[in-house]
């Protein structure tokens, strides 16, 4: 299982147009999180690609010793009517962290994820139904996801 | 049973509201002596404001034990700020604060 998950994920970062196949890592990854939520992340992952980058902040660790807390932060507040903001950890076994919906609260949204190893991590800002991504790579030197 | 700790400060008309809820966030992949930990993680939370539902979460198992969020609000002082969190057992819990 991990050898093929260390294949594909070899596959996805050697072209950036197949990046995309971090969302085939997902169905065999996945079973154990909720189908609704898999959806989500399904969808995310399509959104990551097509995002342009976005005008907000957004403040992660550039290394990370222990993945087990990364903390993270996205700000926004600048940006009016914020709908949604997700995290999403490409090299992680689920790679949707979390989505926010806001309704009412500042584009302001901070958290600590888990990493398995080191990724890219994207920001992913939804205002007035347009989604805009930031980028940025954390390097993990010990990994929080298990195995 | 899971803690929360929920604070809420109002400074300049903005409501910052920081929750830590303690919940060990199991994804289901991590073995503990040989045999894979079950998993237990935090679903759904959702953060409400006088009433009014402001941020609705949908959480992964990626989010750190013992999750921790913070989010701004526009308030002033002693409005209530409410937490509800669900998680993929089934398990609920709830936590409310005056803001200061």
């Amino acid at each position: 299982m991990k050898r093929r998950l260390f294949l594909k994920s070899a596959i996805a970062g050697s072209a950036v147009a197949t990046a995309v196949s971090a969302g085939l890592l997902t169905p065999s990854m996945v079973f154990a999180n909720s189908a609704s939520f898999k959806d989500k992340s399904d969808k995310v992952s399509t959104l990551v690609v097509s995002a342009k980058e976005g005008l907000f902040k957004f403040k992660a660790p550039k290394i990370a010793e222990n993945g087990e807390v990364v903390p993270m932060t996205v700000d926004a507040s600048k940006i009016k009517d914020v709908t949604d903001i997700s995290f999403y950890i490409k090299n992680n076994p689920m790679p949707l962290a979390a989505s926010f919906n806001l309704s009412g609260a500042h584009g302001y949204v901070s958290t600590r994820v888990k990493m398995g190893k080191t990724s890219l991590v994207i920001a992913l800002v939804t205002a007035g139904g347009i989604t805009t991504s930031r980028t940025q790579e954390v390097k993990v030197t010990i990994g929080g996801c298990g195995g | 049973m899971a803690s929360i700790k929920l604070k809420s400060k109002v400074r300049k008309g903005v409501i910052s509201v920081k929750c830590l809820i303690k919940h060990p966030m199991e994804t289901g992949l991590r073995k503990k002596k040989g045999k894979i930990v079950p998993v237990n993680y935090i679903e759904n939370m959702v953060i409400l404001h006088n009433g009014n539902k402001v941020v609705d979460a949908d959480i992964g198992s990626s989010i750190s034990r013992n999750p921790y969020f913070k989010f701004k609000v526009t308030g002033k002082k002693g409005d209530i700020i409410e937490l509800k969190y669900k998680s993929n057992k089934g398990e609920t819990g709830s936590a409310t604060v005056k803001s200061k």
